[in-house]
């Protein structure tokens, strides 16, 4: 495999992906036309969709704080040459740590006492989550793409397990535990505006997106300012010469892991105290899966996973909205839009770097 | 003054043309996660609302969520946007009925496998395990080896509801009656993945099954498959899916939310509406059995008979089906 050609920075960072993204929803448009509806009204719909209203800005970002929490937790693993598959898994047993503090103290704590602990409960169900894989991986080997897919499902039939024998709140149906005490709830945005006079349409955005945004500056200045960070990103880019300076990748492994797990499972917290607030069957639903393609169209970078995930949650937002408006368009075709944005940013990202770079050389050499 | 009734009826209907009161009905339905397609549960409830639309000409507004979140935001919508019934499918949906219906105390919400107690809000359920008992009996009446098996999607309640009601009516018809069960899985894929559907039948026939009842949403396509290739039998479950292998469907346990969807719109429709609990049980004719053409040759002469008798026996309370118990 030839280098990737070099390509100025804000070509790398700024038109490439634009490129990448416009042709994906180029290709989008064509099926919607297929479909009979027409591509440009259907993409009208969509972006009004998600940025149109307060509202559908709210539903948005709601929906890119759970894709910042998995793709922080992706991102990290990866700078340690780790693939973890598992946030899934990882976001939904870090969501029962804070479910379980929400209904332990939710109506006999006050709310400055209950989100710190929910939130480190919260890091720590997350993180003891990932800790079997990064310890296999470390000392035996095991594949860690392998290790997670399968602890996903283990978590999956441990939550039903909970939900359906222990948890569930007694004479109903539906395996939901029974809601939080209102100290356990996470203000909602619209409620925070209209404290300081801001009236702000109703969604289920709330103080968990702050939180994330903090998580990500957290996460910039831990893997590139910190000699931690430092050894993460040796470890990631070559095991032996990180051997050779004295780091021990199975430690950084395990470390990389275990705070991984830990983003991850801060999902719960936008998720559960935020919106649902209950302990709900698969509440992350499949923002851990959703969270790989976020870190890896933000090539891994706390700025990056915060724009694509903006993106993917508008794409969530705008494609229900889609889906409401344009009764041709189903939830399937929204499926199939953001596959293909994931395939031309994930997959595909080389086809238009070749072309690219030589129109800037042929620029260049005039 | 007071006129008699069809006078001010015809008043009525003078006033409004049914042009355009069929232009400004409107209803909605939010069906659940498995899709509106499943050949089950969720397209049982879009049949119904095809058939208000056939009759009346009026279109009924839909939604498929995809996440937790989209269920109220859905249902806040349509309310938004001037629905005066929307309907809810599935038990999951029952927090977010509770919080919108609070919010829209004028329009009128229909939830079916759940309970919501607000005046604005009809709560539709289902004696599964009446209809399951049946399939049961049906079930072990037809066996040979007196083995029969059970595929469930999720591992929750309702599903624990119909395995109960199963295993009961086969050991009702015959007490040694040996009855396999399997969940298909922990997560929301279980109610759409064939495949493993197909492979937990497979492995249910090989203990010697004969007759396997599903009860797993889009899940259940595999287990009919492999019973049909294996020669043996299978039960449908929520719409009647006998049609789909004719000769191998033995007969499906029928819920007819169709009707109990068609009837809560066209009730707003028509002014009848009332909020409350609405339990449909064999003797409402909203659970059954089917017998169509497909199966008719599967039910001898004698199952029917007993069936029936069950079935006359339970309506009257005289054969009482033990309900499952949320905990």
């Amino acid at each position: 495999m030839s280098a990737p050609q070099k390509l100025p920075r804000w070509a790398e960072l700024g038109l490439l992906p634009l490129i990448n993204l416009a042709a994906a929803l180029l290709l989008s448009g064509l099926v919607v036309k297929i479909l009979g509806e027409s591509p440009w009204a259907a993409f009208k719909l969509l972006a009004s969709g998600a940025f149109g209203t307060q509202e559908g800005i709210g539903y948005t970002l709601y929906y890119a704080t759970n894709f910042i929490f998995t793709g922080l937790g992706v991102a990290v693993a990866y700078h340690a040459g780790l693939f973890n598959i598992g946030c899934e898994g990882q976001a939904y047993i870090g969501g029962l740590g804070s479910g379980l503090i929400a209904l332990w103290l939710g109506d006999r704590a006050p709310f400055f006492v209950v989100l710190p602990i929910a939130i480190v409960a919260g890091a720590a169900f997350g993180a003891a989550w990932a800790l079997i894989p990064a310890w296999l991986q470390a000392r035996r080997g095991s594949h860690i793409v392998i290790t997670t897919i399968m602890f996903n499902f283990i978590a999956a039939s441990l939550m039903t397990y909970l939900l359906v024998n222990v948890l569930i709140k007694p004479g109903q149906q539906s395996p939901e535990s029974r809601e939080f005490g209102p100290q356990a709830m996470l203000p909602a945005a619209h409620e925070l505006f209209a404290k300081i006079g801001i009236t702000f349409s109703p969604s289920p955005l709330n103080l968990a997106f702050a939180i994330a945004l903090l998580a990500s500056a957290l996460v910039w200045v831990l893997v590139w300012r910190t000699r931690w960070g430092y050894a993460l990103r040796v470890v990631g880019q070559n095991p032996s010469a990180a051997v050779y300076a004295g780091i021990s990748p199975s430690r950084i492994i395990i470390q990389a892991m275990l705070l991984s797990g830990a983003l991850a499972g801060g999902l719960g917290l936008n998720e559960l105290l935020g919106s649902q607030h209950r302990i709900l069957i698969d509440f992350p639903g499949g923002a851990g899966f959703v969270g790989i393609a976020v870190a890896l169209m933000g090539r891994n970078h706390p700025i990056g996973i915060l724009v694509s995930a903006v993106l993917f949650g508008a794409l969530a937002q705008g494609g229900a909205q889609l889906a409401f408006d344009m009764p041709k368009i189903n939830r399937d075709m929204v499926v199939v839009i953001q596959g293909l944005v994931i395939l031309f940013c994930g997959a595909l990202e080389n086809v238009f770097r070749a072309p690219l770079a030589l129109l800037f050389r042929a620029k260049g050499e005039k | 003054m007071k006129l008699p009734r069809f006078v001010s009826s015809l008043f009525a209907s003078a006033l409004v043309s049914p042009a355009i009161f069929a232009a400004d009905f409107s209803p909605a339905i939010i069906y659940d996660m498995g899709g509106k397609f499943d050949k089950s549960f969720n397209q049982s409830a879009s049949d119904g609302t095809a058939r208000f639309k056939k009759e009346t000409g009026i279109e009924v507004r839909e939604f498929e969520v995809t996440n937790a979140a989209q269920r109220e935001q859905a249902m806040t919508r349509f309310a938004q946007r001037g629905a005066q019934i929307i309907v809810a499918i599935g038990f999951s949906q029952a927090s977010a009925v509770e919080a919108v219906a609070k919010k829209f105390p004028n329009v009128k919400f229909a939830i079916i496998d759940g309970t919501v107690n607000l005046p604005n809000v009809q709560s539709i359920n289902f004696r599964e395990e009446q209809s399951s008992f049946l399939c049961g009996m049906a079930a072990a009446l037809a066996s040979k080896t007196g083995k029969v098996g059970f595929v469930g999607g999720m591992d929750i309640p309702l599903i624990r509801k119909f395995a109960q009601g199963y295993a009961d009516g086969a050991k009702f018809v015959n007490p040694q009656a040996e009855v396999f069960q399997n969940m298909t899985g922990t997560t929301a894929a279980a109610w759409n993945d064939p495949t493993k559907g197909g492979e937990l039948a497979k492995s249910q026939i090989g203990r010697g099954a004969d007759v396997i009842f599903h009860a797993s949403g889009n899940t259940g396509s595999g287990v009919m498959q492999a019973a049909k290739d294996a020669g043996k039998l299978s039960i449908g479950c929520d719409a009647n899916q006998n049609y789909i292998h004719p000769g191998s469907v033995l007969t499906s346990a029928v819920k007819r939310v169709d009707v109990a969807v068609y009837k809560t719109i066209m009730d707003t429709k028509n002014g009848t509406w009332k909020g409350g609990s609405i339990v449909l049980g064999l003797a409402e004719d909203g659970i059954g059995y089917s017998l169509d053409e497909f199966n008719r040759k599967l039910i001898t002469p004698a199952m029917e008979a007993k069936l029936n008798q069950a079935k006359a026996d339970i309506i009257s309370g005289k054969l009482k089906v033990a309900e499952y118990k949320v905990q």
